[in-house]
């Protein structure tokens, strides 16, 4: 029973907690106070569950727990004492209890995705804050994720959470015109889990842990937004991208997109993937996410059709660029210049990048390496590989392009 | 081209660490000096006591001059050093952006000038 009780309580903390933390918050947008009282009703749930048994209801149990708590703490000036916690909570829950209809709890988790990308928020902060607040990690398992230390970390979180409340940051949904600028913040932070840009040397552990969170924040965001093309275009990008994963994670070694063994790939994340990317598609409002999912979902092709389209990838790059040109796009666009024209069209494609960060992008060097031994011009591909491996820092990488050199 | 890290960061640190943040950031280090080391760019690594060792020596007018304390008493104090070979400034960024003391100091990246090998003071290039 004990055990049963934790079990339910876990799950229950999983799918419930950012619906009744945002619930919570939103009466006066403090987050910290909010998740406070929502351990202590985790807490008192695993003291009693196991006693009198999981309620009909346990999310509608924690909400009362958490918001006797919450009314408790408004009351008084100073924190009660925790023992006396467990009789005032159990006093109220059963009369309340019945009052609450199990479908009527609102789920506001979209305006609690809406405050932690907030413009007025810290963009290196929202994605943590998402992973608290809509997830209810805590600090230190942030911290561990973005290899970062726990008090760092801890202190970002209690900072950004303070600003929401002392600002007053709104709990709400933005309204229909300034939806799009608003959304994109969410969009990133969600992609930001995922694309974890880890300051620790690539290849230690932390790499791919918070791959399926990301997941599952995208999920629950094309739940909430189900007519959004690029909320679900993100839902698409990660679940394909997430396919691809469990290919490399057993390898220690370095394994290229089109070397990767493509019957290891999840092909039920694939399917996921496309459906969200058709649904999107039939909106007929293309943006960066559905143009990225596109490419992953041509390279994931290769999975049932054997071979991959440099065609379509080429073209599919060609017009992120026209919307989002980033170094890392324009290199891969390079790259598949480089597959379709031949390597000296890459290689002029590679040079038309202006940017000077391109001399420090490592990408851009292992591209440009590999194009130059195509063309035969060995010597310069020495040179290019070279500096491709001291701008290295990932051992894997490093050993795969010192094979190849 | 030879650069020192000059690892530099607050001291003591704005909030006290406890073990478990302790074994978090030896556990980077140590990740992080095997991967420069396995590159083949590392000379040396040392981190530093902190400054409350720190002991302070100068010679005014022939007389010895010994403090209590650190040569520059500020808040983010030198802490470590990371001593690379590497072919140029970039790369040289590229190992200072990975270190995980980055990520609560500033890493100083500084060439080496000159070196005393097999006797002699050499330019280092």
């Amino acid at each position: 029973m004990t055990s049963d009780a934790a079990a339910r309580a876990e799950a229950l903390a999983r799918a419930a907690y950012g619906r009744l933390l945002a619930i919570l918050a939103a009466t006066d947008g403090d987050i910290e106070s909010a998740e406070d009282c929502l351990a202590d009703g985790f807490a008192h749930a695993l003291r009693t569950w196991p006693e009198s048994g999981v309620p009909d209801n346990p999310e509608a149990w924690l909400l009362t727990v958490a918001r006797n708590r919450r009314s408790d703490l408004q009351r008084s000036a100073a924190y009660r004492l925790s023992d006396s916690l467990d009789e005032a909570a159990g006093e109220n829950v059963s009369s309340v209890m019945e009052e609450i209809d199990p479908d009527a709890i609102p789920d506001r988790r979209l305006a609690l995705l809406f405050v932690c990308a907030h413009p007025a928020i810290d963009p290196a902060v929202r994605t943590p804050l998402m992973l608290q607040a809509v997830l209810g990690f805590d600090a230190s398992q942030i911290a561990r994720a973005f290899a970062l230390p726990d008090a760092a970390m801890a202190q970002r979180l209690v900072r950004a959470k303070r600003r929401i409340r002392d600002a007053r940051i709104p709990f709400v949904v933005p309204e229909r015109g300034e939806m799009a600028s608003r959304l994109t913040p969410v969009l990133e932070a969600i992609y930001g889990a995922y694309a974890i840009d880890f300051p620790l040397v690539a290849g230690t552990e932390p790499r791919d842990s918070l791959a399926a969170e990301s997941q599952y924040l995208a999920t629950v965001l094309a739940e909430l937004l189900p007519d959004d093309p690029e909320v679900l275009g993100l839902a698409a990008l990660i679940s394909l991208s997430l396919a691809r994963r469990a290919a490399h994670e057993t390898s220690e070694e370095f394994v290229p997109l089109d070397e990767q063994d493509a019957s290891r790939w999840d092909a039920a994340l694939i399917a996921a993937g496309e459906r969200y990317l058709h649904r999107a598609s039939e909106m007929r409002r293309i943006g960066r996410f559905q143009l990225e999912a596109a490419i992953q979902s041509v390279h994931c092709a290769r999975a049932t059709s054997g071979v991959t389209d440099w065609g379509a990838l080429r073209m599919l790059y060609a017009a992120l660029l026209t919307i989002a040109p980033t170094l890392g796009a324009r290199v891969a666009h390079a790259a598949t210049v480089g597959r379709v024209d031949g390597a000296i069209a890459g290689l002029a494609a590679l040079d038309a990048i202006t940017d000077d960060a391109v001399q420090r992008f490592q990408p851009a060097w292992a591209t440009r390496a590999h194009l130059l031994l195509e063309a035969g011009r060995v010597d310069d591909a020495s040179t290019a590989y070279e500096r491709a491996i001291s701008l290295t820092t990932d051992p894997a990488m490093r050993a795969y392009l010192e094979g190849r050199r | 081209m030879r650069y020192a890290l000059l690892i530099h960061y607050p001291q003591p640190p704005q909030i006290p660490l406890t073990n478990e943040q302790l074994k978090a950031g030896m556990a980077a280090f140590q990740a992080y000096a095997k991967a420069i080391d396995e590159a083949g760019v590392l000379e040396s690594a040392e981190v530093l006591k902190t400054i409350d060792s720190a002991t302070s020596v100068s010679v005014r007018n022939g007389k010895l001059q010994v403090q209590d304390g650190p040569f520059a008493d500020t808040k983010e104090a030198f802490a470590g050093v990371f001593m690379i070979d590497v072919p140029d400034l970039d790369a040289a960024i590229a190992w200072a952006e990975k270190c995980p003391a980055a990520q609560w100091g500033t890493v100083e990246i500084r060439p080496s000038g000159v070196r005393y090998v097999d006797g002699a003071w050499a330019n280092v290039s």
